[in-house]
């Protein structure tokens, strides 16, 4: 590897901005494709699908055999609410690879003691957000069912781009969460955004089955083709 | 996207700035139940000093020995491990698996 294509790499990771390195394991050739310029690229289709899936492989193109290996950020999921279901949501997320972090501003809710290991921030919203860093590679989920709360959080989320965004709540209940955020300036293309009532539906009714609904919804965000995530929804 | 096999790749420029010689090393393809996916990488300096892992522990030793001939000639290496192979039977994937590791030198 070039130490111009390691430098380039490394400051892509720092950024967490996704890089695929593609090198002809023949000869050693390599060149290094950030995750913009993959759709001009030639190898487009075999290279979103290893972005997507988080995979790297090898792929035959003509007479030639290249290793297509996949550098994405790791993802992070940010937990608006200490409450139970998150309490079981972030032991299963952290489970799935991605850096939990749960933010109450409520201490009593956002105690060690009820969650033992996880990065916990007892701050409001526009305290405790801005130094998570939140950016695409973030599921964003808000479950204090507290407007006060969930509100400006989920505006913060709209504005970093999340790959997931969801909230707690009845249809009936999003309908109202809809009219707060218009009237406070979201888009109507953002609070389309947001998955809600949040996760599949697998008729999850305890907090860890509703948990499990939320990272299974997650999931599909993250690995499905833009088409089959329609479907899906 | 959930890769946490990261920092490896920051000692491999620190090293190299340093003036060390380097190569990485890399998973590029697995059968059966190998200990780590492709894209999983080992980097090595001329010290012999390595960081990351391409299995469990199992053939780091044999690809560090290669990495060093690689360092040296600055030609890249295709390397196999596995049942199908004695030698690699030796030194031990004993879980069954094959991989294929790729060692390049960097810079």
């Amino acid at each position: 590897m070039k130490l111009e294509i390691l430098k380039e790499l490394n400051a892509e990771r720092a950024a967490r901005r996704p890089v695929i390195i593609v090198t002809d394991t023949a000869n050693g050739d390599q060149r290094l494709v950030k995750a913009a310029d993959i759709a001009a690229d030639p190898l487009r289709a075999e290279l979103s699908k290893q972005l997507r899936m988080g995979k790297s492989g090898n792929v035959e193109v003509g007479a030639k055999r290249l290793f297509l290996n996949v550098y994405a950020p790791t993802a992070k999921l940010v937990i608006i609410g200490a409450v139970h279901i998150s309490q079981a949501l972030a032991p299963l997320a952290r489970s799935l690879d991605y850096d939990v972090t749960v933010v109450d501003p409520r201490t009593a809710f956002a105690s060690p003691e009820r969650f033992p290991d996880v990065p916990l921030v007892a701050e409001w919203p526009d305290v405790a957000l801005p130094p998570l860093n939140v950016d695409h590679y973030t599921a964003f989920v808000a479950v204090t069912h507290d407007p006060k709360i969930d509100d400006p959080a989920l505006l913060h989320a709209f504005d970093r781009e999340c790959f997931y965004i969801g909230a707690l709540g009845s249809r009936k209940t999003h309908a109202k969460r809809a009219e707060r955020l218009r009237a406070q300036g979201a888009k109507d293309s953002d609070i389309a955004r947001i998955h809600a009532p949040i996760g599949l539906d697998i008729g999850a009714v305890s907090p860890s089955e509703i948990a499990v609904a939320i990272m299974a919804e997650i999931t599909a965000q993250l690995r499905l083709p833009p088409k089959e995530k329609e479907e899906a929804a | 996207m959930l890769n946490r096999d990261e920092d490896i790749l920051q000692a491999a420029e620190t090293w190299q700035k340093q003036g060390h010689g380097v190569a990485l090393a890399t998973v590029v393809e697995t059968w059966g139940s190998a200990p780590r996916p492709a894209g999983s990488s080992l980097v090595i300096n001329d010290d012999g000093t390595f960081l990351g892992s391409v299995s469990g522990g199992c053939v780091e030793g044999a690809v560090v020995t290669e990495a060093l001939d690689v360092i040296a000639s600055g030609q890249p290496k295709m390397l196999e491990f596995g049942v199908a192979d004695e030698t690699a039977w030796n030194v031990g994937l004993s879980c069954g698996g094959t991989i294929r590791v790729f060692v390049e030198k960097v810079g």
